[in-house]
């Protein structure tokens, strides 16, 4: 399966990736190539058979609805790149 | 006395305990050869002086004697596992300045049974890769060279190719790895140590950084079988905190090494003899068929028919989960962060910076596969074949207890080989990535020295929680194989 240049940007912006003009032609090589060796899956009769989400054989536990954790805003915020306030801030999102 | 650095994680014990060595003692002598061995680059952050301290306080425990199973032992921690206080990179730009305030699971137990930590181990961006060649931190080198004059500079596979390299080149006593498709398994083999991927659910995923969660298992790289043995009872363990660990006692897995293998059946699985494989490995390979016939074992052939397809099936889930787990990384909560005119520029801009090349190729195919209209054909698709591939593995185990095959289609290459072409580096875990889709246990021990002199490893897969028999089987194989070499930066 080869993919073409505006299929790779468009992949590149639901990945919020922003690639140059060389990296595009490059990458869309790169991922034709993959896409390639990935198709021999095609092969395989795989009707009736269950996707696996998971090997665990368990259900997912369940506990009370109590909180156990969080309280320590500064914590949180320790690493952030930009904090004001107890807040996180980003580029102006509202007119 | 040996040399320090020269003990392995049980004799150190050992001798902590008869007062023989003092944990600073031990600890000096490492940290002086971390410090010595910065040219292998098996390092992202040391922290000598964490690690005296923490050896003072093991020495004044042992004085005491009171001490953990780990008490005064110092070892390494993979770059993937968050340290309070200590910055994690997971190899990445993204996550240079990256500093945690919470400890993950797996390391919590560490410190707990009295662990000494020596520093964070380089590795593959976000534990991808197979050959330490994806660090934003530089590549890691393997301490051992081919004896053939060339003294190329070798990889030490991966992703946890500084937990291998400084394993290896006693800087450490022992290292905690991770394997999402052959991480731990493939670099243990490429550096002569004992790797282990236990079954999925056995180690907390808590605090280690993200990769492909369906597949991410941690686990010890060590010298010998019974270290790795040793290092996994404290590692492992039930953690509310992880939805998908599982709750089961913790067996002493040093115990299980009783070296009596007599009555075991061993698959060896016919698939496995891939094309153009190198006679190297299939000698290796049946070498060490003989040696568990010679302790008693019966060998059978088995067969698992869908193994060509978990390459194929792995590079969808692995990247289909990566997509979605390192979508977290915005530039708005922690991490990187450049600038741009809106938001999403923002994110656009961090991460084109903040993401190196095999990281952004696999988030990008893994987003092709799980976009509308691909879906289907693509990840329900693999995940179907996911259900056969371990369908094989609960067939075989009726004919056998466990299975020994290679480690890796190779011995260790050259920096700088393979490179250009992705599907090349993938093959590397054509022998790791089955039992990784399956969630099992797996290990790679030593088995010998190849036509270079680089080492070989063989892996033993197990049933599921069953990491005891193929431990049991490995140190059989650990003794008969007699493996004594040391890398050429240690001579």
């Amino acid at each position: 399966m080869s993919l073409d240049r505006a299929t790779v940007a468009k992949i590149a912006h639901l990945a919020r990736i922003r690639l140059d003009e060389a990296e595009l032609d490059s990458m869309t090589g790169e991922l034709s190539g993959i896409l390639d060796f990935v198709e021999q899956l095609a092969e395989v009769n795989t009707d009736g058979v269950e996707p696996m989400t998971s090997v665990a054989q368990q259900g997912l536990r369940r506990r009370p609805d109590e909180v156990t954790d969080g309280g320590y805003p500064e914590k949180v915020l320790a690493n952030a790149p930009s904090a004001k306030a107890g807040f996180f801030t980003v580029p102006k999102v509202v007119e | 006395m040996a040399k320090p650095t020269h003990f392995t994680l049980a004799g150190a014990r050992d001798a902590l305990k008869k007062r023989e060595i003092s944990s600073v003692e031990l600890t000096t002598a490492h940290v002086a050869a971390m410090e010595s061995l910065r040219e292998l680059n098996a390092f992202v952050t040391e922290t000598p002086d964490k690690a005296i301290e923490m050896a003072k306080a093991s020495d004044a425990r042992l004085a005491r004697g009171e001490g953990g199973p780990l008490e005064g032992l110092p070892i390494a921690i993979k770059d993937l596992f968050c340290t309070e206080g200590v910055r994690t990179t997971a190899g990445s730009n993204i996550l240079g300045n990256f500093v945690p305030p919470y400890e993950s699971t797996v390391t919590s137990h560490l410190w707990r049974d009295g662990a000494v930590m020596l520093g964070k181990l380089n590795m593959d961006e976000f534990a991808m890769g197979s050959a330490n060649i994806t660090s934003a931190y530089g590549n890691v080198e393997n301490p051992w060279r081919r004896q053939d004059g060339s003294n190329a500079k070798l990889v030490p596979g991966g992703s946890s190719g500084g937990s291998a390299a400084s394993v290896a080149a006693r800087m450490t006593l022992a290292a905690t790895g991770t394997d999402t498709g052959g991480s731990i398994r493939q670099p243990a083999a490429f550096t002569g140590i004992v790797g282990i991927k236990p079954t999925y659910g056995r180690c907390s995923r808590w605090g280690v950084v993200a990769f492909a969660s369906s597949l991410d298992q941690a686990g010890p790289m060590a010298r010998t079988v019974r270290d790795a043995a040793i290092m996994l009872r404290s590692m492992a363990g039930f953690d509310p905190k992880d939805s998908t660990s599982v709750d089961m006692a913790v067996p002493d897995f040093e115990a299980a090494l009783t070296g009596d293998i007599r009555g075991l059946k061993v698959g060896i699985p016919k698939e496995y003899r891939v094309d153009g494989m190198p006679a190297e490995i299939e000698r290796v390979w049946s070498r060490g068929a003989d040696w568990l016939r010679a302790a008693g074992a019966e060998i059978v052939e088995v067969s698992l028919p869908h193994t060509k397809y978990a390459l194929p099936t792995y590079y969808i889930v692995a990247p289909a989960e990566a997509s979605s787990n390192l979508a977290r990384y915005d530039g708005v909560r922690y991490g990187l962060r450049e600038t741009g005119g809106s938001l999403n520029e923002l994110y656009e801009n961090t991460r084109a910076a903040g993401f190196g090349r095999e990281v952004k190729r696999r988030v990008m195919i893994g987003t092709y596969v799980l976009s509308a209209g691909y879906y289907d054909a693509y990840y329900t698709k693999a995940q179907k074949l996911r259900t056969l591939i371990a369908r094989d593995f609960t067939e075989a185990y009726k004919q056998c207890d466990v299975i020994l095959t290679p480690t890796a289609p190779s011995t260790a290459f050259a920096i700088g080989e393979k490179q250009d072409d992705p599907i090349a580096m993938y093959l590397n875990d054509v022998f790791t990535v089955p039992a990784s889709l399956a969630g099992l246990p797996g290990l790679s021990v030593p088995a010998g020295l190849g036509d270079d002199g680089l080492p070989l490893g063989l892996q033993l897969l197990g049933r599921p929680f069953d990491e005891e028999t193929i431990l049991r089987v490995a140190e059989v194989m650990e003794q008969a194989s007699g493996f004594t070499a040391l890398p050429q930066t240690m001579s």
